[in-house]
């Protein structure tokens, strides 16, 4: 493994004033004031670097990846696989063809739903999620439970929003074939052991997924370290592009799952009697995949490279804490969400408002948070709200775009009086 | 801020604060269920039609300052009406909140609180979530009706 760029040992190093002169989208305004954008968890802005890749390979490189003998695809080719390498490092996967591209997170669960749950979960056997899911890795287990026969068991969290981990570890059964859990809630922000978790399915030998999409961005993700048989996330909120999304999965398990789609690229001899299908990551990535998309994740990648995941970490755990402590302190809020590890979202209610009035009244002071029920409803019935509001950080937040905030939901509150 | 005052006149957060004709209506009323699946917004609307006139209207439901505040001044506004007059004033609302309005609207009474809407689309559907809900309901059937 080559080594990783030099990095900053503390925020105090991070000029984040620099980094968000990088993003041009954070220097408009919107209704008259200063974009304060802190709706990071649905998605993130991009910075030039990324923007100007795109532009570039449309300009220079674009062509069709794979078999072509002219230099466009050969240098199309060698961007992708190169991204592909990239990934590798980034997540610290064993080797290059454990990284498959995929639309996005949704689509990575999808995927192994479709494959390795259809292979190994049948009738009467169970699939264990949790209460804190996103829709996105409710509903493919949902969908296959009910295609097979079997059932989907959920553990329970408590009324921080932390995993029991003594009910988790009782629903992990003789007939659990698949576990799949979130790496970081997305409402909650609740950062879940998942080293102990994988652990736990392991010494049953139940395979597990974790849903990177809310931890990609904020930690150090080392799924070799973790044991994890699968990892998904997506690059849009990554400061990538939008529909382009990794699932990483152990060697040894996508050899023996069947593919995801049938077309190009997945094949190594096809005819109207036989077809032979390719190694992975092909045989997972049927058709013209998102080239372009690659290339603006590679960039993004080397962009957070050069900042430091653990320097971005340390800042955006700073603010975090900043505004969890001013949050806090406005009479009125209630936080949804105060597990002890949290990175990345922020929910909370306000008395006597409802969330997307709230929402309403922030645009107009130019700040963009999100309303609703973030995808994860069954999480709003166990709180008993019909949604929260829900702030989101990045690297380029500063403590002024938390200060805005709390100005914002003080406004909301003397509208609403 | 004088738009944000304009969608939230003190009428709507009024009626937000207190809905009028809140609550269930005993049978035989015809009810409906409403659901707004983008903010997650419910509400049912209960009504005794009696020759052709909605004689008593009631709503439930948890939802923002706007849909709640509708629901509410929608009861108001129907109570009394006769069916076609109602469908009317609903005709005339959705125009109003949409934007689609020539501009007078005197005979839309207290409802003309909500032209401040136009000017927040992503909020019309928390405008006219009570009043399609009522639609549904003179129609008949059983299926909650989704804004989606």
């Amino acid at each position: 493994m080559p080594p990783r760029p030099a990095e900053i040992g503390s925020s105090a190093g991070f000029d984040v004033q620099r980094i968000r002169a990088d993003f041009p989208i954070l220097q408009q305004k919107i209704h008259g004031k200063p974009l304060v954008y802190l709706d990071n968890a649905a998605s993130t802005q991009k910075p030039r670097s990324v923007i100007d890749t795109l532009v570039r390979y449309y300009e220079e490189d674009n062509a069709n990846i794979h078999r072509g003998v002219h230099l466009l695809s050969e240098r199309a080719t060698e961007t992708y696989e190169a991204t592909r390498r990239r990934v590798q490092r980034f997540i610290n996967a064993r080797e290059s063809r454990e990284v498959i591209f995929v639309r996005g997170t949704t689509e990575a669960i999808n995927l192994v739903a479709a494959t390795f749950g259809r292979q190994n979960v049948g009738a009467g056997d169970d699939v264990l999620i949790t209460h804190m899911e996103h829709h996105s890795n409710i509903v493919p287990w949902q969908m296959l439970c009910e295609e097979n026969g079997a059932k989907l068991r959920v553990a329970p969290i408590t009324d921080a929003g932390e995993l029991r981990l003594d009910e988790f570890e009782k629903l992990l059964g003789p007939r659990t074939r698949f576990v799949s859990v979130t790496h970081v809630s997305n409402t909650l922000g609740t950062v879940n052991p998942v080293k102990h978790i994988v652990d736990m399915a392991h010494r049953r030998k139940i395979p597990i997924l974790l849903d990177g999409a809310q931890a990609i961005p904020h930690i150090r993700v080392d799924v070799q370290g973790l044991d994890c048989d699968f990892y998904a996330f997506s690059g849009h909120k990554l400061y990538g592009p939008t529909g382009i999304g990794v699932l990483y999965g152990k060697a040894e398990l996508l050899e023996r799952m069947p593919p995801y789609q049938g077309g190009g690229d997945m094949i190594s001899s096809v005819t109207f009697e036989k077809t032979t299908y390719n190694v992975p990551p092909y045989k997972f990535e049927a058709g013209t995949p998102n080239i372009a998309g690659t290339v603006g994740l590679d960039t993004a990648i080397q962009y957070i490279e050069n900042l430091g995941m653990d320097a971005i970490a340390a800042h955006e755990q700073d603010l975090l804490a900043y505004a969890t402590e001013r949050l806090s302190a406005i009479d009125g809020v209630t936080l949804i969400g105060t597990a002890k590890e949290r990175s990345g979202a922020i929910s909370f209610i306000l008395d006597g408002v409802h969330p997307h009035d709230i929402g309403t009244v922030l645009d107009q002071e130019g700040i963009a948070i999100r309303t609703g029920h973030h995808c994860t409803q069954p999480l709003m019935d166990r709180f008993g709200v019909p949604a929260t509001a829900r702030a989101a950080l990045a690297l380029y937040n500063t403590r002024e775009d938390i200060d805005a905030l709390i100005a914002g939901i003080l406004k909301v509150q003397e509208m609403f009086r | 801020m004088s738009d944000l005052r304009e969608l939230y006149q003190e009428t709507i957060l009024g009626h937000y604060k207190k809905p009028r004709n809140f609550g269930k209506l005993p049978p035989p009323s015809r009810h409906r269920e409403g659901y707004n699946p983008l903010c997650g917004d419910k509400v049912t609307v209960y009504m005794h039609v009696k020759d052709d006139v909605v004689t008593d209207i009631r709503f439930e439901g948890s939802g923002c300052a706007i849909s709640t505040a509708s629901a509410s001044m929608m009861t108001e506004a129907l109570k009394g009406k006769t069916v076609a007059e109602a469908e009317e004033i609903f005709k005339r609302f959705h125009e109003l909140v949409t934007g689609k309005e020539a501009g007078d609207n005197d005979n839309l009474g207290k409802l003309a609180v909500f032209a401040g809407v136009r000017e927040f689309p992503a909020r019309v559907k928390c405008a006219t979530l009570a009043w399609h809900t009522f639609h549904a309901a003179l129609e008949g059937g059983e299926q909650p009706v989704s804004t989606e």
